[in-house]
């Protein structure tokens, strides 16, 4: 059936900002989906509150509203555009439950909007959990014994009968938040109460423990003419009871026979066809008793989902690309396979290789939660390797992670040799962030795959590939470097084996193991992801390397361009570094040079084989870079807008011999050399705060008195502000200065003066080396001190004198000509009592060029990579800085909820995961959204309760009559009650926790506080303010841990009092 | 222990043998499934031929008693990128090399097998030795060259039954005349099976669909099938080229229209040579579980296990006659016919997959509904 001429104009909505468990798969799915649909030449209206999207970008949909994903939001777009369908299906649990909204609420049929691909009652079929299982009982398929319930009673009644240990999964949430593994009835209430208060239908599923089986997933797509395909099937190597999101997972299946598998293929298709999903992929996962094949069904999403990203990835086949076409009505038989250009979309790709994909986990950023993984998502990032064997894939996979490790193990990293045997045992039998490493130091210690099976429940044949890495890695310590021969070599480097594992494992360095392995020809040779095995010719150049015989990449007599990708996305690194790369590659396109993009994240666009010219999916090492460099002798590298993951490498690249393009790995030193910055500082008359770099406990201590307190400490080149810590005291500096690896003498601490309550300013600028433009000035709500990528900013400037911003202009301009900055710059400042200080500055992209791109409509990436490749700014028609009449707020997203026992407080170490932008023309109003766009719905009325610092009081005085103004009722702890109460604003007083009760979490509790309003000394919480924080959090009422936010949320009511939100596209705005 | 692998162009590619000593002479061809190596092995229809799987992880799973296709392995040789000695499954009961040994099959490993399929993918199926007695490459080469092929080879009956035999209790039971009852079924339609080198899932589906199956060597004559009053005759898959069985295809000429028949592979080449039309040998063949097959009447598009190397020339039928049902949306060829007169249709594909997606059952269904109706 070709597609559908009834429709016209088609509504997609994203899935906002990046979370745990929705990341960028959904911008590369939305992104595919919007090409898709404009290139079948419907009308496509967006929207998505991300900015740092590619699918935001204002040339990709015809109407794009960077607006809260709400009902609210969300119906207004509709109103304005009366579209003729909705396709809820791409973006993710937010679109679906958005969608679910929309429909319940009658929206949809006012407006005669149809839901494409799938119907309310069918995601309903999916999502609902008695819906499901009634379902599946009807087609003859097993699911886990349960009982739904929507009572804390009936929970318990529930977990009684059905015997513990169970599990509790909520209704309608995302990456099984809320839910979790209970073992005894205390376990069962608590996770049951967040359970019921977490699910939008107050619905919790209590089901069996299937702890122990395997588990499996397939990947299957549906079209109109219920032709039914499996796109990919996956196998966990952790089995049942750990979130296949923080598993390790393997594609394709590897421990099934074809009528296991084919019994299972079955299931999925009956499943797809009896919930109802009329088009495009679905996911469905299984449970496999390994004593005698039982299967049973876990759940299906009905929609793309990561899993969908990855077998995408895996496999070749664009699943969320070929779901749009399905949702507008054509089959799969009409679709041509875009690798093989021959064959159809009907088919179900067959793979040649091993694709292993592993979970990035950041507990290091939360020191306080449990690193412990159950069914409640908990990683923040995947990697994903494709090598021809599971040992080589696996062990590309590990070194691709960014957690400085080489493989699996072998590498001196994380050793475990002290631990006692029940250390390491209790580490193999509880899922962890590090269990990686405890399986390793298992098979060093010659434990039997059958007793670390019997504690891990990881299936024997991973464990086997695991012990033949181990062995050849016992073989390899008794090896000499310069006498390895060939065969020896070559085989080490198909088990995986990076160089620098070699070098380590041979006491030599890893030049000199590439030497040898050059010397000898033990050199990668790249083959073809190609959907079909080799079976039909293949057009898409999508790489990944092995040690085998036949090289398939070849060189192009094209002018060439390789951009380095980000690597797995993690806190502080994230989708807009892939924004950028992905904008690179579009700006090569348009100047005719070919892109290489070279990456090992699944989730995102930039490794969509069609956003670049060539594609190697490989890890981003050194030796990994090289290898590809020493096949394509590219004509330039782009290091400066993958984040610090390649910016890691410049230097050495540089060394090699690599043409780095754009700003000079010397310059980027200069500026991150604390000395060299120093003193390019002082040339240019510009001031920092003062500042010295420390190796030892005394000299921190001297330097730090000399500053003065409070200071901030940090190792030197950090990501993230990680380790990062505002010091008040000498004790402080002693508890820094005793943390591992700090006062070594090799690695240098920088010791900064604390500004207390100055602004903070980011800048971000585009050089052609000569001339510089700014791109855009973004005013920090919250003071400096907290983390860049945590706070909310402002473009333009809201408070900010003219005479500073021309002087922040002036100082940008002059360290940017200065350093000689060829492409992208970022600037942080403070102001403090006018005055203006640098605080960094990083000559490369910065989390927030897209931020600024959407604001401003100027896409910086893109000229930067014009600029790079040797256009001027004049050449490229950037001769103004573009000044803009709307308020652009971005304000950032945490992922506090996931992790128990983690405070709220914001700091110098960056914890959020994603961003959101709020626009408008009223400053109010972008506030409001960016608010609502952040999962925060303000209040109108109600009670507000304060507890501030005594530095803070003075702050929020006058947003506390604001408050009064606006018929608040405001509750405060004695402190902040009598400085009100002085100042002559009404405030009722309540006790603190320690004062007795009834006491503040007995208020919040009773749910009579409509926002929070509690702040801080960074370090030295008290316990108390602490629970109040934590209790706002679980409770989900609003929150802000600082003055300064305060005040601009008192600013988004004042708005939201005079008029309502409107909603706009960002082509109405730029 | 180190095996050659040369093909009769010269190629040479140099891998490890997992089962030992041993020397195989065959027609080269690579399968795509990533799973049910043992059914492939099992399959009647590799003899003569020598196998390479593209998926590179051989042996995972190990190897069952239950998802045997036949009583012994086929292919000359099997050939993989890695072999894993350690088979996890609940069902495996013992290593895919013990299981190759034990039928003196060779089993190579550790060679870069997707640059040999890549190499037939664009030369087409190549004469082939695997040795690891005969480590000299000229002499290698010049053997696979001398190798007679398949082409006109009548491989049938090296693989056709010597003695009738039933199907009862999911295993043969020796026995003709339709003197093998599976217990419990009534009224069973009596199904003569001639075995070109059949598959034995073919046999468990007819059996559940109330077939009463009786299975009779290649080389009966059609006047002894008709004495037997069968409902219907079934044509399995088989190895070679069709055009080597000339005999066959008379006696199916002598049933057409007297009987329903069904035919499945080699047993729909032989209809097609039947019908007057003409076969040939395909550039590499169809080999794998992902084959996608429309079916004309109905639009659909079935996902289909294929193992063929010969082809009806959709060209050389009389349209009138003869209808094309299926065709191959990768390709345009042909993959289901039937005739237009005559109750008799077949598929080049496996609806009995073993291994492969279960997409084609129906097709059994259309058998049965044939058979009832011609009965009535």
């Amino acid at each position: 059936m070709p597609k559908r001429t009834d429709i016209h104009k088609i509504l997609i909505i994203g899935s906002g900002p990046i979370i745990i468990s929705q990341a960028c798969e959904f911008d590369y799915s939305g992104a595919q989906a919007v090409k898709a649909l404009k290139e079948e030449g419907y009308e496509v209206v967006l929207i998505n509150s991300n900015p740092a999207t590619i699918m935001t970008d204002p040339e990709l949909a015809d109407r794009t509203y960077i607006e809260p994903i709400t009902l609210e939001m969300v119906t207004k777009v509709i109103e304005k555009e009366r579209p003729d369908a909705l396709l809820p299906t791409l973006g993710g649990q937010t679109a679906l439950n958005v969608a679910i909204k929309l429909a319940e609420s009658g929206i949809l049929d006012k407006y005669k909007v149809e839901m494409l691909a799938a119907k309310v009652d069918v995601i309903r079929k999916a999502e609902g959990r008695e819906e499901f299982r009634a379902a599946m009982q009807a087609i003859g398929l097993k699911v886990p014994e349960s009982a739904i319930v929507h009572t804390l009673e009936d929970a318990m009644v529930a977990g009684d009968a059905i015997g513990f240990p169970v599990i509790v999964r909520p209704s309608f949430t995302l990456g099984g938040t809320g839910g979790g593994v209970a073992y005894n009835r205390q376990e069962l209430e608590a996770l049951s109460s967040s359970g019921l208060d977490l699910s939008m239908t107050t619905e919790i599923m209590v089901e069996r423990s299937l702890l122990g089986w395997k588990e499996f997933e397939l990947e299957v797509m549906r079209d109109c003419k219920d032709n039914v395909v499996i796109i990919c099937s996956i196998e966990n190597m952790d089995a049942m009871g750990v979130h296949t999101g923080d598993s390790i997972t393997v594609a394709p299946a590897q421990t099934l026979t074809d009528r296991e598998y084919q019994e299972m293929r079955d299931a999925a298709i009956a499943i797809i066809r009896e919930i109802g999903v009329e088009t495009g992929g679905s996911n469905v996962q299984f449970a496999v008793n390994p004593q005698d094949g039982e299967l049973m069904i876990i759940e299906m999403n009905p929609r793309v989902s990561r899993s969908s990203a990855l077998a995408s990835k895996a496999t070749g086949f664009p699943i969320a690309k070929i779901a749009a076409k399905l949702a507008v009505g054509f089959t799969l038989d009409e679709i041509k396979n875009d690798i093989t250009r021959e064959t159809y979309a009907s088919f179900e790709p067959t793979i040649d290789y091993c694709v292993v994909k592993i979970p990035r986990f950041t507990f290091e950023k939360f020191p306080e939660a449990e690193d412990v993984l159950s069914t409640a998502m908990k990683s923040v990032g995947e990697t994903m390797a494709i090598g021809r064997t599971f040992k080589e894939a696996f062990q590309k996979a590990m070194r691709s992670l960014e957690t400085g490790r080489a493989g699996f193990g072998a590498d001196g990293k994380e050793r475990l040799d002290h631990l006692e045997l029940f250390e390491l045992e209790t580490g193999l039998r509880v899922p962890s962030s590090k269990r990686v490493s405890y399986l390793h130091e298992a098979l060093m210690r010659g434990m039997t795959v059958e007793r670390i099976y019997e504690m891990s429940q990881i299936d024997p044949w991973f464990l086997r590939n695991l012990e033949q890495i181990v062995a050849l890695e016992q073989e390899i310590r008794l090896q000499d470097l310069p006498g390895m021969n060939r065969e020896f070599l070559k085989q080490c480097k198909q088990y995986g084996f990076s160089d620098t594992q070699l070098a380590f494992l041979t006491g030599t360095s890893g030049n000199e193991v590439r030497a040898l392995r050059k010397q000898l020809g033990v050199v990668p040779i790249y083959k073809l992801v190609d959907t079909c095995a080799a079976e039909f010719e293949s057009y898409t150049p999508y790489y990944y390397s092995t040690y085998e015989q036949e090289n398939e990449a070849s060189r192009s007599d094209r002018k060439k361009v390789m951009i380095l990708g980000g690597g797995p996305n993690r806190i502080g690194q994230g989708i807009e570094f892939d924004y950028c790369c992905v904008h690179a590659a579009f700006a090569l396109a348009e100047i005719g040079v070919e892109s290489i993009m070279v990456n090992s994240n699944p989730e995102t666009v930039s490794t969509d084989y069609d956003t670049s010219d060539k594609l190697y999916f490989e890890p981003l090492t050194l030796e990994d870079v090289m290898n590809i460099i020493d096949l394509e002798r590219p004509d330039g590298v782009i290091v400066q807008f993958g984040g610090q993951t390649p910016l890691n490498l410049a230097v050495a690249l540089a060394e090699a011999g690599v043409p780095i393009i754009g700003t000079t790995p010397d310059s980027i030193d200069r500026a991150e050399d604390r000395k060299r910055f120093q003193q390019f500082l002082q040339k240019l008359n510009l001031r920092q705060p003062n500042n010295d770099t420390v190796y030892t406990l005394d000299e921190a201590l001297s330097v730090a008195g000399q500053i003065g307190y409070p200071v901030v400490v940090r190792p030197s080149y950090v990501l993230g502000g990680r380790d990062m810590r505002i010091v008040y005291s000498e004790q402080g500096i002693r508890e820094f200065m005793a943390k591992p690896g700090m006062a070594d003498n090799k690695h240098p601490v920088l010791i900064d003066k604390f500004l207390e309550d100055a602004i903070e300013v980011d800048v971000d600028a585009i050089c052609d080396g000569k001339k510089t433009i700014i791109g855009g000035i973004m005013e920090h709500i919250e003071e400096a001190g907290i983390h860049s990528g945590d706070s909310s900013c402002v473009l333009p400037p809201h408070t900010l004198s003219p005479q500073l911003i021309e002087e922040i202009k002036q100082a940008t301009r002059a360290m940017a000509e200065e350093l000689g900055v060829i492409g992208l710059m970022n600037v942080q400042y403070a102001v403090k009592d006018e005055d203006l200080y640098i605080l960094e500055v990083n000559p490369r992209a910065s989390r927030t060029v897209p931020f600024v791109s959407k604001a401003t409509g100027v896409p910086l990436a893109k000229l930067a990579t014009k600029v790079m490749m040797g256009m001027t700014l004049d050449q490229l028609g950037l001769t103004t800085e573009v000044s803009i009449k709307h308020w652009a707020v971005k304000e950032a997203v945490f992922p506090f909820d996931r992790f128990k026992n983690v405070d709220t407080l914001l700091g110098p170490e960056m914890k959020s995961t994603g961003e959101v932008m709020g626009i408008d023309d009223n400053l109010g109003l972008a506030l409001a959204k960016a608010q609502l766009a952040a999962g925060v719905t303000l209040p109108v009325s109600g009670t507000v309760f304060l507890s501030v610092r005594d530095g803070d009081k003075e702050g929020i005085l006058e947003a506390a009559r604001q408050l009064v103004e606006m018929k608040f009722t405001l509750l405060a702890t004695k402190g902040t009650a009598s400085y009100l109460a002085q100042h002559g604003v009404p405030c009722d007083q309540v006790n603190k926790i320690s004062e007795g009760r009834p006491h503040i979490l007995d208020k919040l509790q009773d749910k009579q506080v409509a926002w929070v309003v509690n702040t801080s000394l960074g370090r030295r919480t008290t316990e108390d303010s602490y629970r109040i924080r934590r209790a706002a959090l679980e409770l989900r009422i609003p929150y802000t841990t600082t003055s300064s936010g305060a005040v601009s949320v008192v600013l988004a009511m004042q708005a939201l009092r005079k008029s309502s939100l409107g909603v706009q596209p960002i082509q109405y705005f730029i | 222990m180190k095996a050659l692998i040369a093909l009769e162009d010269g190629t040479i590619f140099e891998g490890q043998s997992f089962t030992g000593r041993g020397e195989a002479i065959g027609e080269m061809v690579f399968n795509t499934s990533m799973s049910g190596y043992q059914e492939i092995l099992t399959d009647p229809s590799y003899t003569g031929q020598i196998v390479t799987m593209t998926y590179p992880l051989i042996g995972n799973y190990g190897v069952n008693s239950e998802d045997m296709e036949s009583a012994a392995v086929h292919p000359r040789a099997f050939l993989v990128r890695e072999y894993n000695a350690t088979p996890s499954n609940f069902r495996s009961e013992q290593t895919l090399a013990q299981f190759l040994k034990h039928y003196g099959v060779l089993g190579v490993e550790g060679f870069d097998t997707r640059a040999l399929v890549r190499h037939i993918r664009t030369v087409g199926a190549l004469k082939a030795i695997v040795s690891t007695e005969d480590l000299n490459k000229e002499s290698l080469v010049a053997r696979a060259k001398a190798w007679v092929g398949l082409v006109g080879q009548d491989m049938v009956q090296k693989v056709t039954c010597d003695q009738p035999y039933g199907w009862a209790d999911n295993r043969p039971v020796p026995g003709t005349r339709f003197s093998t009852v599976q217990a419990g079924m009534s009224n069973p339609l009596k199904v003569v099976a001639l075995d070109c080198g059949i598959k034995f899932n073919q046999l468990r589906i007819m059996t559940e669909k109330g077939c009463q199956v009786q299975v009779l060597p290649a080389t009966t004559d059609a006047d002894t099938i008709l004495a037997m009053e069968p409902d219907g005759v079934f044509l399995s898959n088989g190895p070679g080229d069709p055009a080597g069985i000339p005999g066959v295809v008379e006696m199916v000429r002598a049933l057409l229209g007297k009987t329903p028949i069904f035919g499945i592979c080699l047993g729909h080449q032989i209809l097609g040579l039947a019908y007057g039309g003409s076969t040939y040998k395909v550039k590499f063949g169809h080999r794998g579980g992902n084959q996608p097959v429309k079916d004309l009447a109905t639009g659909h598009v079935e996902i289909t296990s294929q193992n063929h190397g010969f082809a009806v020339d959709s060209d050389s039928l009389d349209k009138e006659v003869i209808e094309v049902t299926h065709i191959n949306l990768n390709d345009g060829s042909l993959e289901g016919m039937r005739h237009r007169i005559c109750p008799a249709f077949s598929v080049q594909y496996h609806p009995e997959h073993a291994p492969g997606p279960h997409d084609s059952l129906y097709l059994f269904d259309r058998f049965v509904a044939m058979m009832r109706s011609e009965k009535a």
